[in-house]
Protein backbone atom coordinates (compact mmCIF):
# COMPACT_ATOMS: atom_id res chain seq x y z
CA UNK A 1 0.00 0.00 0.00
CA UNK A 2 1.68 3.49 -0.98
CA UNK A 3 0.61 6.60 0.86
CA UNK A 4 1.25 9.92 1.26
CA UNK A 5 1.52 11.57 4.64
CA UNK A 6 0.53 15.70 4.18
CA UNK A 7 1.68 17.04 7.44
CA UNK A 8 4.18 15.00 9.43
CA UNK A 9 6.79 17.55 11.64
CA UNK A 10 9.45 14.94 11.31
CA UNK A 11 12.53 17.29 13.16
CA UNK A 12 10.69 15.97 16.34
CA UNK A 13 10.75 12.44 14.98
CA UNK A 14 13.41 9.69 15.27
CA UNK A 15 15.00 8.22 12.54
CA UNK A 16 13.54 5.30 13.32
CA UNK A 17 10.41 6.58 12.33
CA UNK A 18 11.46 7.47 8.75
CA UNK A 19 12.40 3.43 8.68
CA UNK A 20 8.48 2.83 10.24
CA UNK A 21 7.02 5.46 7.53
CA UNK A 22 8.67 3.66 4.55
CA UNK A 23 7.74 0.23 5.48
CA UNK A 24 4.13 1.19 5.89
CA UNK A 25 4.39 2.52 2.27
CA UNK A 26 4.74 6.18 2.58
CA UNK A 27 6.03 7.55 -0.80
CA UNK A 28 6.34 11.18 0.72
CA UNK A 29 5.74 13.47 3.28
CA UNK A 30 5.01 17.61 4.15
CA UNK A 31 6.35 19.04 6.99
CA UNK A 32 4.70 22.53 7.59
CA UNK A 33 6.59 24.89 9.74
CA UNK A 34 5.37 24.67 13.53
CA UNK A 35 5.72 25.89 17.04
CA UNK A 36 8.67 23.73 18.44
CA UNK A 37 7.21 22.96 21.92
CA UNK A 38 8.76 26.43 23.50
CA UNK A 39 8.58 29.75 22.22
CA UNK A 40 12.20 30.65 20.19
CA UNK A 41 14.20 33.35 21.54
CA UNK A 42 15.04 35.15 18.17
CA UNK A 43 14.34 35.01 14.53
CA UNK A 44 17.71 33.53 14.12
CA UNK A 45 16.47 30.16 15.87
CA UNK A 46 13.83 30.38 13.33
CA UNK A 47 16.62 30.83 10.52
CA UNK A 48 18.20 27.69 11.73
CA UNK A 49 14.77 26.11 11.68
CA UNK A 50 13.83 27.23 8.27
CA UNK A 51 17.22 25.58 7.22
CA UNK A 52 16.87 22.12 9.08
CA UNK A 53 13.23 21.95 7.22
CA UNK A 54 14.79 22.57 3.48
CA UNK A 55 18.44 21.67 3.48
CA UNK A 56 18.74 18.70 6.41
CA UNK A 57 15.33 16.73 6.66
CA UNK A 58 15.12 16.20 3.17
CA UNK A 59 18.34 14.67 3.31
CA UNK A 60 17.07 12.26 6.08
CA UNK A 61 14.26 11.26 4.21
CA UNK A 62 15.79 10.69 1.36
CA UNK A 63 17.87 7.86 3.11
CA UNK A 64 14.74 6.02 3.13
CA UNK A 65 13.32 6.57 0.02
CA UNK A 66 10.74 9.25 1.07
CA UNK A 67 10.49 12.37 -0.35
CA UNK A 68 10.55 15.50 1.84
CA UNK A 69 8.54 18.56 1.34
CA UNK A 70 7.97 21.67 3.14
CA UNK A 71 5.35 24.92 4.04
CA UNK A 72 7.26 27.90 5.61
CA UNK A 73 5.70 30.24 8.02
CA UNK A 74 5.68 32.03 11.35
CA UNK A 75 2.84 29.24 13.12
CA UNK A 76 0.59 31.09 15.06
CA UNK A 77 1.38 30.65 19.01
CA UNK A 78 4.45 32.56 17.88
CA UNK A 79 2.72 34.71 15.96
CA UNK A 80 0.97 36.65 18.62
CA UNK A 81 4.02 39.49 19.29
CA UNK A 82 3.69 40.99 15.52
CA UNK A 83 6.83 42.57 15.59
CA UNK A 84 9.02 39.52 16.02
CA UNK A 85 6.60 37.93 13.89
CA UNK A 86 7.11 40.03 11.13
CA UNK A 87 10.87 39.61 11.49
CA UNK A 88 10.71 36.11 11.35
CA UNK A 89 8.50 36.87 8.08
CA UNK A 90 11.07 38.25 6.48
CA UNK A 91 13.24 35.55 6.38
CA UNK A 92 10.81 33.38 4.26
CA UNK A 93 11.20 34.94 0.76
CA UNK A 94 14.80 33.75 0.74
CA UNK A 95 13.84 30.21 1.46
CA UNK A 96 10.45 30.23 -1.29
CA UNK A 97 12.75 29.40 -4.45
CA UNK A 98 14.31 25.93 -2.54
CA UNK A 99 13.61 23.01 -4.57
CA UNK A 100 11.39 21.02 -1.82
CA UNK A 101 9.13 24.34 -0.57
CA UNK A 102 5.50 24.18 -1.48
CA UNK A 103 4.13 27.01 -0.31
CA UNK A 104 3.10 29.26 2.92
CA UNK A 105 2.21 26.72 6.15
CA UNK A 106 0.78 25.56 8.25
CA UNK A 107 -0.42 29.61 9.41
CA UNK A 108 -3.30 29.93 11.31
CA UNK A 109 -5.10 31.42 14.37
CA UNK A 110 -3.90 29.84 18.18
CA UNK A 111 -5.88 32.05 20.16
CA UNK A 112 -7.81 34.04 18.13
CA UNK A 113 -5.91 37.16 18.93
CA UNK A 114 -6.28 39.94 16.71
CA UNK A 115 -2.44 39.82 16.57
CA UNK A 116 -2.60 36.45 15.18
CA UNK A 117 -4.91 37.59 12.80
CA UNK A 118 -2.89 40.49 10.95
CA UNK A 119 -0.34 37.92 10.80
CA UNK A 120 -2.18 35.95 9.37
CA UNK A 121 -3.31 37.78 6.87
CA UNK A 122 -0.18 38.86 6.14
CA UNK A 123 0.85 35.15 5.52
CA UNK A 124 -2.11 34.99 3.00
CA UNK A 125 -0.85 38.07 1.00
CA UNK A 126 2.40 36.94 0.50
CA UNK A 127 0.56 33.65 -0.34
CA UNK A 128 -1.54 35.21 -2.91
CA UNK A 129 1.15 37.38 -3.97
CA UNK A 130 3.14 34.27 -5.14
CA UNK A 131 0.35 32.31 -5.91
CA UNK A 132 1.71 29.86 -3.25
CA UNK A 133 -0.61 27.05 -1.58
CA UNK A 134 -1.57 27.80 2.31
CA UNK A 135 -1.64 24.96 4.54
CA UNK A 136 -4.25 26.07 7.67
CA UNK A 137 -3.69 25.26 11.39
CA UNK A 138 -7.27 25.47 13.02
CA UNK A 139 -7.19 25.99 16.75
CA UNK A 140 -6.88 23.74 19.27
CA UNK A 141 -10.24 22.10 21.96
CA UNK A 142 -12.60 24.80 22.59
CA UNK A 143 -11.05 27.42 20.41
CA UNK A 144 -11.70 25.44 16.90
CA UNK A 145 -14.75 26.52 16.24
CA UNK A 146 -14.65 30.00 16.81
CA UNK A 147 -11.09 30.23 14.82
CA UNK A 148 -12.07 28.57 12.38
CA UNK A 149 -14.90 30.73 11.74
CA UNK A 150 -12.45 34.22 11.95
CA UNK A 151 -10.05 32.07 9.13
CA UNK A 152 -12.99 31.84 6.83
CA UNK A 153 -14.09 35.18 7.30
CA UNK A 154 -11.04 36.20 6.97
CA UNK A 155 -10.31 34.37 4.10
CA UNK A 156 -13.35 35.45 2.14
CA UNK A 157 -11.57 39.14 2.31
CA UNK A 158 -9.27 38.36 -0.28
CA UNK A 159 -10.29 38.46 -3.70
CA UNK A 160 -7.75 36.69 -5.47
CA UNK A 161 -6.99 33.83 -3.54
CA UNK A 162 -7.80 30.07 -5.18
CA UNK A 163 -10.16 28.32 -2.43
CA UNK A 164 -8.80 25.28 -4.05
CA UNK A 165 -5.31 25.97 -3.33
CA UNK A 166 -6.24 26.19 0.66
CA UNK A 167 -6.49 23.53 3.11
CA UNK A 168 -7.58 24.31 6.31
CA UNK A 169 -6.30 21.50 8.51
CA UNK A 170 -7.37 20.28 11.82
CA UNK A 171 -11.00 19.93 10.96
CA UNK A 172 -12.97 18.14 13.35
CA UNK A 173 -17.39 17.15 13.07
CA UNK A 174 -18.37 20.77 14.21
CA UNK A 175 -16.31 22.34 11.38
CA UNK A 176 -15.64 20.33 8.32
CA UNK A 177 -19.03 21.47 6.74
CA UNK A 178 -17.75 24.95 7.56
CA UNK A 179 -14.82 24.22 5.17
CA UNK A 180 -16.16 22.16 2.41
CA UNK A 181 -19.28 24.44 2.18
CA UNK A 182 -17.00 27.19 1.92
CA UNK A 183 -15.08 25.49 -1.34
CA UNK A 184 -11.33 24.67 0.49
CA UNK A 185 -10.14 21.39 0.88
CA UNK A 186 -10.09 20.05 4.33
CA UNK A 187 -7.11 18.17 6.64
CA UNK A 188 -8.49 15.57 9.63
CA UNK A 189 -5.66 14.87 11.64
CA UNK A 190 -5.68 11.43 13.30
CA UNK A 191 -4.49 12.28 17.14
CA UNK A 192 -4.36 9.98 20.05
CA UNK A 193 -6.22 11.76 22.70
CA UNK A 194 -7.34 14.84 20.77
CA UNK A 195 -8.35 15.86 16.98
CA UNK A 196 -9.81 12.80 15.23
CA UNK A 197 -9.59 9.32 16.13
CA UNK A 198 -9.63 7.25 12.70
CA UNK A 199 -13.46 5.90 12.79
CA UNK A 200 -14.04 9.78 13.41
CA UNK A 201 -12.43 10.45 10.35
CA UNK A 202 -14.05 7.62 8.42
CA UNK A 203 -17.66 8.68 9.86
CA UNK A 204 -16.83 12.28 7.80
CA UNK A 205 -15.74 10.58 5.09
CA UNK A 206 -18.84 8.41 5.02
CA UNK A 207 -21.33 11.75 5.63
CA UNK A 208 -19.56 14.10 3.76
CA UNK A 209 -17.60 11.97 0.94
CA UNK A 210 -13.79 11.88 -0.13
CA UNK A 211 -13.54 15.22 -2.30
CA UNK A 212 -11.68 17.98 -1.19
CA UNK A 213 -10.39 16.06 2.03
CA UNK A 214 -7.22 14.50 3.24
CA UNK A 215 -5.70 12.58 6.58
CA UNK A 216 -2.77 13.29 8.23
CA UNK A 217 -0.86 12.10 11.84
CA UNK A 218 0.64 15.81 12.15
CA UNK A 219 3.14 13.75 14.14
CA UNK A 220 4.95 15.34 16.50
CA UNK A 221 7.23 15.90 19.64
CA UNK A 222 3.58 15.51 21.44
CA UNK A 223 1.05 12.22 21.56
CA UNK A 224 1.27 11.29 18.29
CA UNK A 225 1.42 8.67 16.18
CA UNK A 226 3.42 8.56 12.77
CA UNK A 227 1.71 5.61 11.40
CA UNK A 228 -1.99 6.92 12.02
CA UNK A 229 -2.72 6.81 8.10
CA UNK A 230 -1.89 3.26 7.27
CA UNK A 231 -3.74 2.72 10.54
CA UNK A 232 -6.94 4.38 9.57
CA UNK A 233 -5.94 2.82 6.03
CA UNK A 234 -6.45 -0.38 7.97
CA UNK A 235 -9.91 1.09 9.96
CA UNK A 236 -11.11 1.73 6.33
CA UNK A 237 -10.78 -1.92 5.20
CA UNK A 238 -12.19 -3.35 8.73
CA UNK A 239 -15.55 -0.99 7.46
CA UNK A 240 -15.94 -2.29 3.74
CA UNK A 241 -14.37 1.00 2.19
CA UNK A 242 -12.84 -0.49 -0.92
CA UNK A 243 -9.33 -0.35 -2.04
CA UNK A 244 -9.99 1.99 -4.51
CA UNK A 245 -11.76 3.96 -2.08
CA UNK A 246 -8.98 3.82 0.69
CA UNK A 247 -6.35 4.92 -2.12
CA UNK A 248 -7.81 7.69 -3.12
CA UNK A 249 -7.81 9.24 0.55
CA UNK A 250 -4.64 8.62 1.57
CA UNK A 251 -2.86 8.59 -2.03
CA UNK A 252 -4.68 10.02 -4.76
CA UNK A 253 -6.24 13.06 -2.94
CA UNK A 254 -2.76 14.49 -1.42
CA UNK A 255 -1.31 14.10 -4.58
CA UNK A 256 -3.34 16.14 -6.18
CA UNK A 257 -3.96 18.84 -3.69
CA UNK A 258 -0.01 18.94 -3.39
CA UNK A 259 0.65 18.37 -7.45
CA UNK A 260 -0.52 22.50 -7.50
CA UNK A 261 2.42 23.15 -6.79
CA UNK A 262 4.83 22.36 -9.67
CA UNK A 263 8.14 21.16 -7.26
CA UNK A 264 5.59 18.16 -5.87
CA UNK A 265 6.95 15.62 -8.14
CA UNK A 266 6.77 12.02 -6.87
CA UNK B 1 -21.46 -0.09 3.94
CA UNK B 2 -20.97 -2.68 6.92
CA UNK B 3 -24.60 -3.23 8.90
CA UNK B 4 -25.51 -2.25 12.52
CA UNK B 5 -24.48 -5.59 13.24
CA UNK B 6 -21.03 -5.17 11.45
CA UNK B 7 -20.22 -2.02 13.41
CA UNK B 8 -21.70 -3.76 16.75
CA UNK B 9 -19.47 -7.19 15.99
CA UNK B 10 -16.40 -4.41 15.24
CA UNK B 11 -16.66 -1.48 18.36
CA UNK B 12 -19.07 -2.43 20.57
CA UNK B 13 -16.30 -3.89 23.09
CA UNK B 14 -14.39 -0.47 22.27
CA UNK B 15 -17.52 1.31 23.15
CA UNK B 16 -18.32 -0.43 26.28
CA UNK B 17 -14.37 0.01 27.35
CA UNK B 18 -14.60 4.00 26.79
CA UNK B 19 -17.93 4.40 28.51
CA UNK B 20 -16.75 2.67 31.91
CA UNK B 21 -13.68 4.92 31.51
CA UNK B 22 -15.98 8.12 31.55
CA UNK B 23 -18.14 6.65 34.32
CA UNK B 24 -14.84 5.80 36.33
CA UNK B 25 -13.65 9.42 35.89
CA UNK B 26 -16.74 10.96 36.93
CA UNK B 27 -16.56 8.87 40.43
CA UNK B 28 -12.77 9.77 40.50
CA UNK B 29 -13.63 13.04 40.32
CA UNK B 30 -16.18 12.87 42.91
CA UNK B 31 -14.48 10.62 45.48
CA UNK B 32 -11.19 13.29 45.52
CA UNK B 33 -10.56 16.00 47.79
CA UNK B 34 -10.58 19.81 46.23
CA UNK B 35 -13.07 21.67 44.09
CA UNK B 36 -13.62 20.77 40.08
CA UNK B 37 -13.44 23.57 37.76
CA UNK B 38 -15.29 24.41 34.00
CA UNK B 39 -13.68 21.15 32.65
CA UNK B 40 -15.88 19.01 34.86
CA UNK B 41 -19.08 21.37 34.53
CA UNK B 42 -18.54 21.40 30.78
CA UNK B 43 -18.58 17.30 30.58
CA UNK B 44 -20.97 16.85 32.58
CA UNK B 45 -23.12 19.38 30.59
CA UNK B 46 -22.49 17.34 27.24
CA UNK B 47 -22.92 13.91 28.45
CA UNK B 48 -27.02 14.00 28.38
CA UNK B 49 -26.64 14.70 24.37
CA UNK B 50 -24.98 11.35 24.11
CA UNK B 51 -28.91 10.61 24.25
CA UNK B 52 -29.79 12.60 22.01
CA UNK B 53 -32.07 11.39 19.03
CA UNK B 54 -30.00 13.67 16.46
CA UNK B 55 -27.95 11.74 14.24
CA UNK B 56 -24.76 14.54 14.99
CA UNK B 57 -24.07 13.65 18.45
CA UNK B 58 -20.51 14.23 17.99
CA UNK B 59 -20.75 17.80 16.21
CA UNK B 60 -23.45 19.07 18.99
CA UNK B 61 -21.01 17.59 22.05
CA UNK B 62 -18.00 19.44 20.16
CA UNK B 63 -20.23 22.89 20.27
CA UNK B 64 -21.27 22.13 23.52
CA UNK B 65 -17.19 22.27 24.54
CA UNK B 66 -16.69 25.64 21.94
CA UNK B 67 -15.59 28.74 22.71
CA UNK B 68 -18.99 30.74 21.75
CA UNK B 69 -17.63 34.17 22.18
CA UNK B 70 -17.68 36.65 19.78
CA UNK B 71 -15.04 39.38 21.38
CA UNK B 72 -11.20 39.12 19.86
CA UNK B 73 -8.35 40.10 22.12
CA UNK B 74 -5.65 42.20 20.99
CA UNK B 75 -3.30 39.12 22.35
CA UNK B 76 -3.55 36.06 24.10
CA UNK B 77 -3.53 35.90 27.99
CA UNK B 78 -2.10 32.36 27.97
CA UNK B 79 -1.20 29.89 24.77
CA UNK B 80 -2.66 26.65 25.76
CA UNK B 81 -6.43 25.12 25.40
CA UNK B 82 -7.89 23.47 28.05
CA UNK B 83 -10.66 21.27 26.28
CA UNK B 84 -13.65 23.57 27.26
CA UNK B 85 -14.53 27.09 27.18
CA UNK B 86 -13.75 29.16 30.08
CA UNK B 87 -17.43 30.37 31.62
CA UNK B 88 -18.23 33.93 30.18
CA UNK B 89 -17.69 36.90 32.95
Amino acid sequence: MKYIEPHAHMVSRTTDDYEKLALAGCEALCEPAFWAGFDRSSADGFYDYFRQLTEYEPKRAAKFGIKHFSWLCINPKEADDPGFAREVMSLIPQFLDCPSVLGIGEIGLNKNTRNELTIFEEHVQLAVDRDLPILIHTPHLEDKLKGTRLILDSLASFSKLDRAKVIIDHVEEHTVGLVLDSGYWAGMTLYPESKCTPNRAIDMLEIYGSERLWMNSACDWGVSDPLAVPKCALEMKKRKHSAAEIERIIYQNPRDFLSQSPRFQL
Amino acid sequence: MPSKQDILDLQFIDARHKLIDLAAFLDRIDRHPGADDHRFAALKSAIPLLLAERPDRAKAVLEAFSDHSVHLPQSAAFQGATGAALPQE
